[in-house]
């Protein structure tokens, strides 16, 4: 019924007529042909592996130490079955009450570090305070580049979306070895400003006490979130100046002649101008920075004793590392229930998905 | 209250100010310069590190101080690298080969598969619609590495015959080669190829023509573990990346205006051809640009390669990359980790940079919709 008011959009769509059913199927069909080919791989490749995930997260997939056995080489190099082959078997929750209870026996066989709660808690705690970093920064510096008469703002430009551009694994590499304790340009850095001639040896990566008292995070912490925020703010700059330049330029006008200061312009027009581009921009930042595996993984490596590790660093570890197939199939189900309802506020606030036809 | 000279006062005085003004006064100039400046520096600095480590000719294997221009600056670094990047049995070049293969493979077939789906979602109402989005863009927003665990033992219980790989070599040749015309051949006729049009279709041609190639070089092993390939990683990757172009395609599509298509449907054209002869051809920048941003994430592509490869000869640059730092940096001087970083940089920057403008708008459309 609603669907034949925009039948310009609807192409396929010709008279309403005849019974729903077949309404239904008369919108379909075209699009149908459009979309199959996209379907039919999705199903494959993306959506069945997410439905064998889910059984494996109920299974002991993986190599099971105790028995020397293991359930993934089915092929030996003769392909028959190698001797230590033997199915994968249901165990029920016994995954995922490993993983949420923390169970001594397992976290022992992670190496003694590997604590749940704490993770999730240094994920989320990692992804704020980082997007909060982002989008302050890069709607200042925004403001500062969209400053009238502000020499050389093409060329600052240019060079601000350096960040963007390059590959992420190498910045992380890179910054990785610029925070090196004995040869990294950071220390270097701080030796050149601090006076005196002794070498600095901050050891970014190794220190274990926290370096703020009260505050139980690592230097490392730190030291990738001081390479996370130049890594970001420039996207956030991007989107800024993009809102930016649609404010009309009458409204700061009509605002000065009220008397409004610069400071009033800036919380009053600038920044609720502002946030209807914004708030998806950190929505896409808070799914991105969630699932940062390049920094994490390339600079601490989830380190010293675990303490900055973050979920997909975690289920790659237990993979790479440890083998354990089912718990990481698990433990990526539990990363799903957790970025579930970032995805929903987010499609909530951005109405991706709504119809563009409005 | 306000009489007219007061007015006037106040709009001088608001001239001065930070976001209405027209000229800054010479202090503000100067604060407002030093700032950049001071970002700059620091955007900049990681960059000029890397760059001047690695034309140090003294091939340090770790530096000591900070030279922005080293002595005698060579490009030593860049031979080393370009002669024998890592340990093992691999050059540059077959590394480079490995990883274009992948992105390029990924990226061209996520593209082809994703634009009908994209342009159905933009233009078609139709019962499941939403749901379907929804589908698509959930999984963008998982991570890659969440599916690690199900692809690598669905792939690894999975053995493929070389027949059977020349056979799926040649169809999906003939999908790219069909696919490189349809983007050429309309929009020649139609006289409005451009660099874009080139670009694509001739990459899609080309990858084609390299299928076929494949084809008619199978591997010599009888049998080979899919997982262990780089059609494994491949298959893994296009199930992130076509959810991603689908998207993305979806974004720009939306944005074409419709009255090229309403006057066609008067004329009488069908769906298809609408598709073929009108959003096909206008929606081949966006083609390029969704698949320079999926080319650049199978550029570098680390965690599903790592995890699934095992031979050096399918080895890829991330991997390299991987080699030469963290703890398996051991004896590799940093110069060299430098110029093989830069080396794996510059193309997709350089792409970047041309093609930002595009890029850019695409990024903030979702945003400028809410």
């Amino acid at each position: 019924m609603a669907a034949t008011d925009s039948s310009v959009a609807s192409v396929g769509a010709k008279k309403a007529s005849g019974s729903s059913l077949g309404e239904a199927w008369r919108q379909l069909r075209t699009p149908l042909v459009y979309l199959l080919p996209a379907i039919i791989l999705m199903m494959i490749v993306t959506f069945y592996p997410i439905g064998f995930q889910i059984w494996m997260s109920f299974t002991d997939y993986g190599v099971i130490k105790s028995e020397g056995k293991q359930t993934l080489n089915r092929f030996g190099p003769s392909g028959e079955a190698p001797p230590n082959y033997r199915p994968a078997q249901f165990i029920g929750f016994e995954n995922y009450k490993d993983i949420l209870t923390n169970d001594p026996q397992f976290v022992a066989q992670l190496g003694g570090t590997f604590d749940f709660w704490r993770q999730l808690g240094f994920n989320l705690w990692w992804t704020f305070s980082n997007v909060g970093f982002h989008v302050a920064l890069g709607v200042l510096i925004a403001v500062l580049l969209n400053i009238e008469g502000l020499w050389g703002r093409k060329i600052y430009r240019a060079i601000y979306i350096l960040p963007m551009v390059l590959p992420g694994i190498v910045i992380a590499t890179v910054w990785r070895n610029m925070f090196d304790d004995q040869y990294g340009a950071v220390n270097q850095l701080i030796a050149l400003l601090l006076p005196g001639d002794d070498p600095v040896r901050i050891r970014w990566f190794n220190q274990l006490e926290p370096p703020i008292p009260g505050i139980p995070l690592p230097l490392s912490y730190y030291a990738m979130l001081i390479t996370n925020i130049w890594l970001g703010w420039p996207f956030m700059t991007v989107v800024a100046t993009g809102a930016l330049q649609s404010i009309p330029k009458e409204m700061y006008e009509a605002a000065s002649i009220d008397g409004a200061t610069g400071p009033q312009q800036f919380w009053r027009i600038t920044l609720p101008l502002l946030r209807p581009a914004m708030v998806p921009a950190a929505m896409v930042g808070i799914v991105t920075t969630f699932n940062l595996f390049h920094v994490i993984y390339f600079m601490s490596g989830g380190g010293p004793l675990g303490q900055t590790e973050i979920m997909v660093t975690q289920a790659f570890k237990l993979i790479n590392v440890n083998q354990l197939y089912g718990v990481a199939a698990a433990f990526s189900v539990l990363i799903a229930l957790v970025l579930i309802p970032i995805f929903l506020i987010t499609n909530k606030i951005s109405r991706a998905t709504e119809s563009y036809d409005v | 209250m306000s009489s007219p000279a007061t007015t006037l006062n106040r709009r001088s005085r608001g001239t001065g100010s930070t976001t209405a003004g027209r000229r800054l006064k010479w202090w503000q100039q100067l604060l407002a310069q030093l700032l950049c400046l001071f970002i700059a520096a620091t955007v900049l600095f990681p960059i000029l590190w890397i760059v001047s480590m690695s034309i140090d000719p003294r091939n340090l294997a770790r530096p000591t101080e900070l030279n922005l221009i080293p002595p005698g600056a060579s490009f030593d670094a860049y031979l080393a690298v370009l002669d024998k990047p890592t340990a093992n049995p691999v050059t540059f070049t077959q590394l480079t080969l490995n990883s274009l293969k992948l992105a390029g493979g990924v990226s061209l077939f996520a593209l082809l598969i994703g634009v009908s789906a994209a342009y159905a979602f933009s233009r078609f109402k139709f019962p499941g619609r939403q749901w379907m989005m929804i589908g698509v863009l959930a999984i963008t927003v998982l991570p890659a590495v969440a599916t690690i665990a199900p692809l690598f033992a669905l792939l690894n219980s999975i053995r493929i015959s070389a027949g059977a790989l020349q056979i799926a070599f040649v169809v999906a040749a003939a999908l790219a080669i069909a696919f490189g015309l349809m983007v050429i051949v309309p929009a020649l006729r139609a006289g409005t190829a451009g660099v874009s049009t080139w670009a694509i279709g001739g990459v899609a041609i080309f990858f084609g023509l390299a299928l076929i190639w494949g084809a008619l070089n199978p591997p010599a092993g009888e049998l080979f573990v899919l997982r262990n390939s780089l059609l494994g990683v491949g298959i893994a990757m296009i199930s992130g990346a076509l959810p991603f172009a689908i998207w993305n395609l979806k974004g720009y599509i939306d944005t074409i205006p419709k009255e090229l298509e309403e006057a066609a449907i008067i004329d009488g054209a069908s769906a298809n051809q609408i598709f073929f002869q009108i959003v096909l051809p206008l929606a081949v920048p966006a083609l390029a640009v969704t698949g320079f941003l999926g080319f650049m994430g199978g550029w570098t592509e680390f965690f599903l390669s790592w995890q699934f490869l095992t031979q050096p000869q399918d080895f890829t640059l991330a991997m390299a990359l991987y080699n030469m730092t963290g703890q398996y940096a051991g004896s590799v001087p940093w110069s060299r980790f430098a110029a093989f970083s830069i080396l794996i940089s510059l193309p997709v920057a350089i792409v970047y940079l041309l093609l930002q403008r595009y890029i850019v708008g695409g990024l903030t459309l979702g945003g400028v919709k809410g």
